[in-house]
């Protein structure tokens, strides 16, 4: 599962994710890797160092999921969220190696942030093609 | 492999802790979460079945302050010790950097122990990784079982079961008091970094 990134596309995945962070009011974004490591992360300080076990657990969770995915026939689940009275979280799938967090609150529509996230996945994937 | 990040200079690293149901894996993480609450960035989280058992992992991750620049942190995984949980072992195995394989010293598990080392070799091998190749670090662990008089599986006798292809550093400890729990994992931290700086030269 090794995987490399140079340091422009490091950058342009950081901005894209940055952008969506900030057009979105996200609590906390980020884009990890399968084994739950975190490539890049942006959060409105409350999450602070937790974000870690975030990560860990997200990319566990994901991998459960497609287990499951598997026993009902499926090939894969690519995307889930949870619903929480304030805070939700989204995961997609971005390629066999990263995964896309989002972490937000009512105030952000889940219909309008599939959509752009579908959009800065399209964008992240083209930056790691070059 | 670690996640290395060359422009924030941030080292992650995965650390698994292996062996077999109730040798003492979660332990380990408990005793250096007491001990480092302050060095490690979150919470030990446990993903436990109601009997206290792990059901999927336990996380901690920690940080070791800067290695040649950069700020590494350490991310310390168990497996769930049980023969049923096999597809959460293999899951957790994903992108390992080093292995601490935690031995149940007690006479009686002596079969356990050999099947999860043989399982460890094949979970790996899954990943196309040799265990030979592996950072590992083998922990033998209720040494201090012996003064209630239990009986335990002598060093050598476990040595030669589980370690005599790989020969690699082993301690004897006990999780639950502390002893050897710090070193076994300032060994697979050192073992891991070597071999980290290695493959980045």
């Amino acid at each position: 599962m090794d995987y490399r990134l140079s340091p422009s596309q490091y950058h342009a995945i950081e901005k894209i994710v940055q952008e969506y962070f900030s057009e979105l009011g996200l609590h906390c974004v980020a884009l990890i890797d399968m084994a739950g490591n975190i490539v890049v992360e942006f959060n409105n300080g409350n999450l602070r160092n937790d974000i870690y076990a975030l990560a860990a657990l997200a990319a566990g969770n994901f991998a459960a999921v497609n287990e499951m995915a598997k026993i009902v026939g499926e090939k894969e689940f690519s995307l889930f969220f949870h619903k929480g009275e304030r805070e939700s979280i989204h995961f997609t799938k971005i390629d066999e190696y990263f995964l896309l967090i989002s972490v937000f609150g009512p105030e952000t529509s889940l219909g309008f942030l599939r959509l752009r996230a579908n959009e800065v996945i399209k964008q992240i994937e083209e930056c790691m093609e070059k | 492999m670690a996640f290395i990040n060359v422009r924030e200079k941030l080292i992650q690293i995965k650390i698994v802790y292996y062996g077999p149901g109730r040798g003492g894996k979660t332990t380990n993480l408990e005793y250096i979460y007491s001990k480092y609450t302050n060095r490690a960035k979150t919470q030990l989280v446990s993903i436990k079945t109601h009997g206290d058992r792990t059901l999927f992992f336990d996380f901690l991750p920690f940080d070791m302050g800067k290695i040649a620049g950069y700020d590494t942190v350490i991310q310390l995984y168990t497996v769930p010790g049980q023969v049923k949980y096999e597809a959460t072992r293999r899951l957790v195995l994903k992108g390992v950097d080093g292995i601490v394989f935690v031995a149940d010293s007690i006479k009686e598990k002596e079969e356990d122990n050999i099947f999860s080392y043989n399982n460890l070799k094949e979970n790996l091998e899954l990943y196309s990784k040799d265990i030979k190749n592996m950072p590992l670090v083998f922990q033998y662990n209720k040494r201090d079982l012996a003064s209630l008089g239990i009986p335990l599986l002598s060093v050598k006798t476990l040595e030669s079961q589980l370690n005599s292809e790989l020969k690699a550093p082993y301690f004897e400890a006990s999780a639950l008091k502390g002893i050897n729990v710090v070193n076994t994992l300032k060994k697979i931290v050192v073992l891991t970094m070597n071999v980290l700086q290695r493959e980045l030269e």
